[in-house]
């Protein structure tokens, strides 16, 4: 059933973290910079929407959106990116790895499709312990020439893995223009294994949901995988490394006319503006909180830093004597 | 005693772990028909649930199992031809490996890739006889090298049972081997843990793999002092020191060993440059006891296979040079070497 408000809350959660972490970056809090999920919101929203507390996602280097739509606490979000000993990762992991997987989220990837097969092999695995759960996997445009996602597509589609792969087509790998680099269409690589395969608008949360439901519903009854190529827009830099170097591969009239239609706006016109504004202002306390406590969290202690490395056990020895 | 093949070794321990532990799983190129003769018999006694093949993919069925041990199995990846490994490197050093750390110990990834016939294989040569160990002990993925049946037995059933992805090499030179055993007695060696084939006081020989079984025949030679060219200094007594795994390696053992020797040769089927061998001779001069200059015994830089089997067998280390190496070690004057204070704390 679609929930706007409750879309509209996830739009602008995920728009107004990723606008606090831009300040964190600028004020240095944020090691190393982010790739902001800003204009992009309607489908980790949308997608997530359609999901289980206990349904698996893996998601990308652009991932903020994705882990904050499954449920991820923003403040441990934020801590992470800020590589704070309370994230998620334990400060391990940053920004392109933030994820909890106590919320289903089976990692975030930062090599452009890598996650394809994980995603499979999970849903696989639950499937084959008896349990209905279905996996996601998000990758953007970029993805659709790596031979590793055409890979995952086989087994998928041979194995019948109730996954559902989402490629956020946001018209730019990096700096490329997807049209420079996909020959073909995204949906006809999906077509050519067999698996079905739509084409959404990814600013519309609610149209994005309804889709994501159908594959979903698919995948859970045991229909196999669906592609699901959502068009969407990046408003703001592939990462914010843009914000100093500032490479020119789009027009500031582009860009103006991405943003005019603006996901977080188009879900927002939809429900009453009483509870829209008591919506933003719920957020705005919980980024206040998180900001906070992303600020005041410990760093990790250096004499850890080859914890985790391995399951248990083995310690590497140090680099010196 | 009944005989165990090596090849039989590994079959039996892969079913053993699958009639065990439910979560395991086989998966691979040809595993139902059992091209490597590894996996026979488990399709029909386990099902298509427990053996997978796959389709020609490694990349993709690298990341399946990921995904699968994610979600709580234990799948093991077989790799027919050593140099799949790095059509799947990125999977398997960057995706799998890297998930425990980067989770912040959220995730653990018990994959097992076991690649039988590593190594050269006379007439295949070039493309399917790389030795990729030293590869995966770089990037610090666990890695077994298992040199007799009981081993390879053992070796697979711990990483199968490990909670870390584990590569298994199992030489193409070690896979005709049989051995005298107890079925009773066959049980998981723990992964770091070296055993020594055999005593010797004179040199340590750390030999790794197939490569075992060549330095106990030239220990046997050199204890009855025959060189095989006539020079003969008198009988030499070899350890034979097999590190069964590369990461972790025992070095607390090969310490142990060094204080009894003192001398250290290390006879390795990688390529020289960045070999396993490289980082045993460094260790051992950083900290162990040593009272001549340490040798190894490898492929050459760079090593690439050729096909003619002169030329094949030309690139491979041999008895002849670990014969020489020994020589070399053994007749150098002793130095004077003053003992490490404290043994590096090794693990």
């Amino acid at each position: 059933m679609t929930d706007p408000a409750g879309l509209y809350r996830v739009t602008r959660l995920i728009r107004r973290f990723e606008e606090r972490a831009i300040e964190l970056v600028r004020a240095g809090i944020i090691p190393g910079g982010i790739h902001p999920y800003l204009g992009q919101e309607a489908v980790a929203a949308g997608v997530c929407a359609a999901l289980r507390a206990d349904d698996l996602v893996t998601s990308t280097h652009r991932g903020h959106g994705h882990v904050l739509a499954k449920g991820a606490d923003p403040p441990r979000m934020l801590a992470e990116l800020a590589g704070r000993a309370t994230g998620f990762n334990r400060g391990r992991g940053g920004s392109m790895h933030a994820a909890d997987f106590s919320r289903g989220i089976l990692g975030a990837d930062a090599i452009v499709g890598a996650a394809a097969p994980i995603a499979a092999g999970a849903a696989w695995a639950a499937r084959q312990a008896g349990s209905d759960r279905v996996a996601v996997a998000f990758f953007g445009d970029g993805a659709v020439n790596q031979g590793v996602v055409l890979e995952a597509f086989n087994l998928a589609a041979l194995w019948s893995v109730p996954v559902v792969y989402v490629c956020e087509n946001n018209g730019f790998a990096t700096t490329t223009r997807t049209e420079a680099a996909v020959a073909g269409s995204i949906t006809a690589r999906a077509a050519a294994f067999g698996i079905p395969a739509s084409t959404v608008d990814g600013m519309d949360a609610e149209a994005v949901f309804a889709a994501a439901a159908e594959a979903v519903a698919r995948a859970r009854s045991g229909q196999g995988p669906s592609l699901l190529e959502c068009l969407t827009y990046r408003f703001d830099a592939h990462h914010t490394f843009e914000h100093i170097l500032r490479p020119r591969y789009r027009t500031d009239e582009e860009v103006a006319l991405g943003r005019s239609r603006d996901p977080v706006e188009i879900q927002g016109a939809r429900i009453p503006a009483a509870s829209r504004a008591e919506i933003d202002a719920r957020i705005e306390t919980l980024l206040d909180e998180a900001v906070r406590f992303a600020r005041e969290s410990p760093h990790p202690d250096p004499a850890t830093a080859a914890d985790f490395l391995y399951a248990e056990g083995l310690r590497p020895r140090a680099g010196a004597l | 005693m009944p005989k165990l093949s090596y090849l039989k070794a590994l079959n039996r321990a892969l079913g053993d772990e699958l009639a065990r532990d439910e979560a395991v799983f086989v998966l691979g190129e040809d595993v139902r028909a059992a091209a490597t003769n590894v996996t026979a018999g488990l399709h029909r006694r386990f099902g298509p649930d427990r053996v997978l093949d796959t389709p020609i993919s490694e990349q993709g069925f690298a990341g399946f199992a990921t995904g699968a041990a994610l979600a709580g199995r234990r799948p093991v990846v077989e790799f027919q031809i050593p140099a799949l490994l790095f059509l799947a490197f990125e999977q398997i050093a960057n995706q799998a490996h890297k998930f425990s750390l980067m989770t912040g110990g959220q995730a653990r990834v018990p994959v097992t890739y076991l690649v039988p016939n590593s190594g050269s294989r006379e007439g295949w040569a070039v493309q399917h006889a790389d030795h990729p160990y030293s590869l995966f002990a770089h990037v610090g993925v666990k890695t077994a090298v298992p040199a007799t049946p009981t081993d390879a037995y053992g070796l697979l059933a711990a990483a199968i049972r490990d909670d870390d992805p584990v590569v298994v090499f199992a030489p193409a030179g070690a896979l005709g081997l049989r051995e005298d055993v107890d079925f009773a007695t066959l049980a998981p060696v723990p992964l770091g843990s070296a055993r020594i084939h055999r005593r010797g006081a004179d040199v340590t020989v750390v030999a790794i793999g197939h490569l075992v079984q060549d330095a106990l025949a030239t220990a046997d030679e050199l204890a009855a002092g025959d060189y095989g060219d006539g020079a003969l200094p008198g009988p030499v007594s070899v350890e034979v020191f097999d590190p069964r795994t590369l990461y972790p390696f025992d070095w607390a053992a090969l310490a142990a060993s060094l204080e009894r020797t003192g001398r250290l040769v290390v006879f390795d089927d990688s390529n020289r440059a960045c070999g396993i061998g490289a980082e045993i001779l460094a260790t051992a001069a950083e900290g162990m006891r040593l009272i001549a200059p340490p040798r190894r015994v490898t492929r050459p830089d760079g090593a690439v296979l050729p096909f003619a089997r002169g030329l094949d067998l030309a690139m491979q280390p041999n008895r002849e040079q670990l014969r020489r190496a020994i020589r070399q070690v053994v007749g150098h004057a002793p130095l004077v070497q003053t003992r490490p204070a404290a043994q590096e704390a090794v693990l």
